[in-house]
């Protein structure tokens, strides 16, 4: 929350404002439209939809009011058409279920549309079956809050986000439920922006995708079930905390694909299940911290381009292979984790292991070169190449290591 | 016959070395598994020592007692009784044996500590190696004329499939590692019990790398059920040919 | 009785049993004498089916030997070497015979009884003796009280006294009309029960005659003198090995 005393302001002014000025229009599915009771609206009133279906579209909300439903009004696009477009400053959408927007190559079809505006509210609604569910453009200091987003989104080509925002700022998406889109949650240069507590299962590509998007931060969300869990590309300065990724898996399924990033955090965020936990390729200056990575094919693949990383106090367990990486250079620092796969020995007791742990196997590198190979993997053969590696290490990445392991877990 | 394999049992489960093998599997199994409180590690431990111990041991155990058992054999041949019922009560009586010593070494502790489908899979697996290994054995017992070479045989045996098949195997991946090759792979797998048995574990541990390949056969065919549901019938095929041919070859055998 | 017809054998290019007939009758006891590698135990074994012969037939009170086994109801066997599941106990081992043997519901067990082997029926197997493994073998040969004996080297290993008891019980079961087959190396053990000799040399029969007629022929009376006699005179001297 960037600007708390301005949006409490706001709050206050408006509870005040209604209060004493606002009247509240009712509509009726049989009798009257949603528009026209817009049109009717001054500044400040409340449209209020009764319960039933409405079948208006590209509904323009363009004065300051409060659109609210009563008992889940059904706002239906036949497939056909787009139906909200906000461009009014302040602006309410709440307790409207809002349904099949129309698919179209030209137009992006969202059922709410913020335009160039500010201080909107989209909050408690049901999205069924749309094309994009809310989309904002140039808006700032938005509010989405509690929306449940649903669609049946089969390929990429012909599905849209759940929630879109493009050229935004100062947004606050928070609580919403979103699954069968293309992205859950799609960002795309917006900035100070705040993502919270959402939940994004099984949508077809990422469960939250930046792109561009800087300052902003993503915390305690969960991503379960998507073609990959969150991507962040190109941005700078994310934080990502306490977050959820799991069962993201796939050919190219990953828990987290960080792609040209710099300057953020990873904390206390949670990998399981995962075919790759972290992709991470031009990551620079990231700090990875306190995170759990269990039970993922790969916890870590890490390009060579990644520098100046810090890896500490994680707890990596029952993970086929630890990291993986593709050169031998290693700009990246690894400090005081906890692995399981760790046998060294702890002499002093300072619960540091005494001799470094090298978290690439041997046969994470060879199958990065021979994918086929992987099906000999956990034979007596292999084991003996990782012992003989042990010895006279030749194939893995001596830089890459971790001179503290613990040798106990943390406790996250 | 199941007079016979009465009998034998009561004898094998007298037996010092089959009572030690059960002891030693289950201290492997508890000391393993409450080692560091990592369930997923112990099981790895307990995949290995599946994979490496279990087939050498219950192929050269049943080698030797067959052996061993051969006047006795004979003796019980010339009862009015057939060939067939003598070596498949004997084979029954080993392999049933070597495997409640491994339920009990292995499976008990596994199930009562790490309970999950990744542990019953490696119990299954591991009973399925005892009875593959024990059919091999019959086999070996029922080709060699003697002894020594019976036990030399089991030994090669062993070693051919915990070692020397995966290092052929892994020579050919590296040399036409740019061909697709993952259905010959996958074929070459079938060859071996041991990996047949080794995959259906990654099925269960690892199956995130499996499915981590692009256009991969592995994940396509493992990852259905078909996949171990193909794995364990070439297993179960694993016991019964040779069990097959050994009485073939039996039948026809001069004792 | 056992018909033997043309019955051959070889192991590689070793021939065990060349052409043998021969017809055994109820009440004989033979004598199946030879050189070590002569083909007695392929012999003893092709009546039993323990090794499958190349040609001819072996009939066992008239019926053909081949993948029947329900033959061998009558015979009674007793090995050469006597080895038995470690663990299991002297009851054990009997029980399980007697159980594969269900057709026969009565056992004489005057051997199981004379050897005292019903006092330390509780004893494992790999705690005996030889002795008392061969005792063991000799009382699960005649607990059946089969028509037909085959003893191989039934006294090796086996005291003075348990010795004298054996043969005394295959004279009472020959004076019953049993056919006794049996092979010894020590041919005073046999004075007294042969009442015919085999003799077989490099898989060949090389006369098949009563004791009476030998005796006869030979002018000596006791066994071994009667053979040596035999072996000097229609034998080649190579072959003086018994």
């Amino acid at each position: 929350m960037k600007h708390p005393y301005r949006i409490l302001l706001w709050a206050i002014l408006a509870l005040l404002h209604g209060r004493t000025f606002a009247t509240v229009i009712k509509v009726h599915p049989a009798a009257g439209s949603i528009q026209g009771a817009i049109r009717q609206a001054r500044p400040g009133d409340t449209v209020l939809l009764s319960k039933g279906i409405y079948k208006e579209h590209d509904i323009y909300v363009d004065k300051r009011v409060v659109i609210l439903g009563e008992q889940y009004p059904v706002v239906d696009g036949q497939g056909r058409h787009q139906l909200f477009i906000i461009t009014a400053d302040s602006a309410v959408i709440q307790g409207l279920q809002v349904q099949n927007t129309g698919i179209s190559s030209l137009v992006d079809m969202a059922a709410i549309r913020v335009q160039e505006a500010g201080y909107v509210k989209v909050a408690h609604n049901r999205l069924l079956n749309n094309t994009y569910g809310i989309y904002l453009q140039k808006s700032h200091h938005c509010t989405v809050v509690n929306n449940q987003l649903q669609a049946q989104a089969v390929d990429e080509q012909n599905s849209g986000n759940g929630i879109h925002a493009w050229k935004s700022g100062h947004l606050r998406i928070q609580g919403n439920h979103i699954t069968g889109h293309r992205d859950g949650i799609y960002f795309e240069f917006v900035t100070q922006s705040d993502i919270s507590d959402n939940i994004s299962v099984s949508n077809v590509r990422y469960g939250l995708h930046f792109m561009f998007s800087n300052d902003d931060a993503y915390t305690r969300n969960t991503f379960s079930g998507n073609g990959a869990g969150v991507a962040v590309m190109f941005s700078k300065r994310v934080t990502m905390h306490g977050n959820v990724f799991k069962d993201n898996w796939g050919d190219a399924a990953y828990g987290l694909l960080l792609k040209e990033i710099s300057d953020g955090t990873i904390a206390g965020n949670l990998f399981v299940k995962n075919t790759v936990a972290i992709y991470m390729e031009g990551a620079a200056r990231l700090e990875v911290k306190r995170n759990t990575f269990t039970g993922n094919g790969w916890a870590m693949r890490m390009q060579a381009s990644c520098s100046n990383g810090l890896f500490t106090e994680n707890n990596f367990t029952g993970n086929s292979f630890d990291v993986a990486t593709n050169g031998t250079m290693m700009l990246n620092t690894f400090r005081g984790n906890y692995w399981d796969k760790y046998d060294g020995y702890d002499l002093d007791r300072d619960g540091t292991g005494d001799v470094p742990y090298y978290p690439v196997s041997v046969y994470a590198v060879i199958t990065e070169k021979i994918p086929a190979a992987m099906i000999l993997y956990r034979s007596f053969l292999t084991n003996i190449m990782d012992q003989v590696e042990k010895v006279m290490p030749s194939i893995i990445p001596d830089q890459l290591k971790d001179d503290a392991p613990r040798i106990k877990k943390w406790k996250l | 016959m199941k007079t016979i394999i009465k009998y034998v049992l009561l004898d094998l489960l007298k037996n010092k070395i089959i009572l030690v093998y059960t002891l030693i599997l289950a201290v492997l199994a508890v000391s393993v598994l409450n080692l560091d409180g990592n369930p997923s590690k112990g099981l790895l431990s307990l995949l290995n020592i599946t994979l490496l111990f279990v087939p050498i041991i219950t192929i050269l155990f049943a080698t030797i007692y067959f052996f061993n058992s051969i006047e006795f054999t004979e003796l019980l041949l010339s009862q009015p009784i057939n060939r067939k019922s003598v070596l498949l009560a004997e084979y029954t009586g080993v392999a049933v044996s070597l495997s409640a010593a491994y339920a009990a070494g292995i499976g008990i502790p596994l199930l009562l500590l790490v309970s999950g489908t990744a542990s019953l899979i490696l119990v299954i697996s591991g009973l399925l190696l005892t009875l593959i290994f024990s059919s091999l054995a019959l086999l070996i017992f029922v080709l060699c004329r003697d002894k020594t070479r019976g036990i030399g045989a089991a030994i090669i045996t062993a070693l051919f499939f915990s070692l020397l098949f995966d290092g052929l195997l892994i020579g050919l991946i590296y040399s036409f590692g740019e061909y697709p090759i993952e259905k010959m792979v996958l074929g070459a797998i079938t060859l071996n019990p041991i990996d047949l048995a080794r995959v259906l574990m990654l099925l269960q541990l690892d199956v995130a790398v499996l499915m981590g390949y692009s256009g991969a056969l592995f994940k396509k065919f493992l990852g259905s059920a078909a996949g171990s549901i193909f794995a364990v019938s070439c297993l179960l095929c694993w016991m019964i040919v040779p069990l097959l041919l050994s009485v073939r070859v039996f039948n026809r055998k001069n004792l | 009785m056992i018909e033997i017809i043309q019955l051959t054998k070889s192991f590689g290019r070793c021939k065990a049993l060349d052409n043998i007939s021969l017809s055994m009758q109820q009440g004989q006891a033979i004598s199946l004498l030879g050189p070590n590698g002569s083909g007695k135990t392929t012999l003893i074994k092709s009546i039993l089916g323990l090794v499958i012969p190349e040609k001819g037939t072996i009939r066992i009170n008239g019926q053909a030997v081949k993948k029947d086994w329900a033959y061998r109801s009558n015979i009674g066997y007793m090995p050469q070497i006597g080895r038995y599941p470690e663990n299991m106990t002297i009851e054990q081992v009997i029980n399980m015979i007697r159980e594969i043997r269900r057709d026969h519901t009565v056992y004489d067990e005057d051997l199981l009884k004379g050897f005292g082997l019903d006092k330390v029926r509780h004893k494992m197997m790999r705690n005996l003796s030889g002795g008392t493994r061969q005792k063991v073998s000799a009382s699960l040969a005649f607990l059946f009280s089969p028509g037909i004996y085959i003893l191989d080297e039934p006294t090796a290993g086996l005291d003075p006294v348990s010795s004298e008891l054996l043969k005394d019980k295959i004279a009472q079961e020959l004076s019953r009309g049993k056919l006794v087959l049996i092979t010894s190396h020590v041919l005073s053990d046999l004075e007294g029960i042969a009442s015919h000799i085999v003799y077989l040399q490099d898989g060949r029969l090389m006369f098949y005659k009563s004791v009476e007629a030998l005796q006869a022929t030979t002018g000596e009376e006791r066994l071994n003198k009667v053979i040596a006699r035999v072996m000097q005179t229609e034998l080649p001297a190579s072959s003086y090995a018994v």
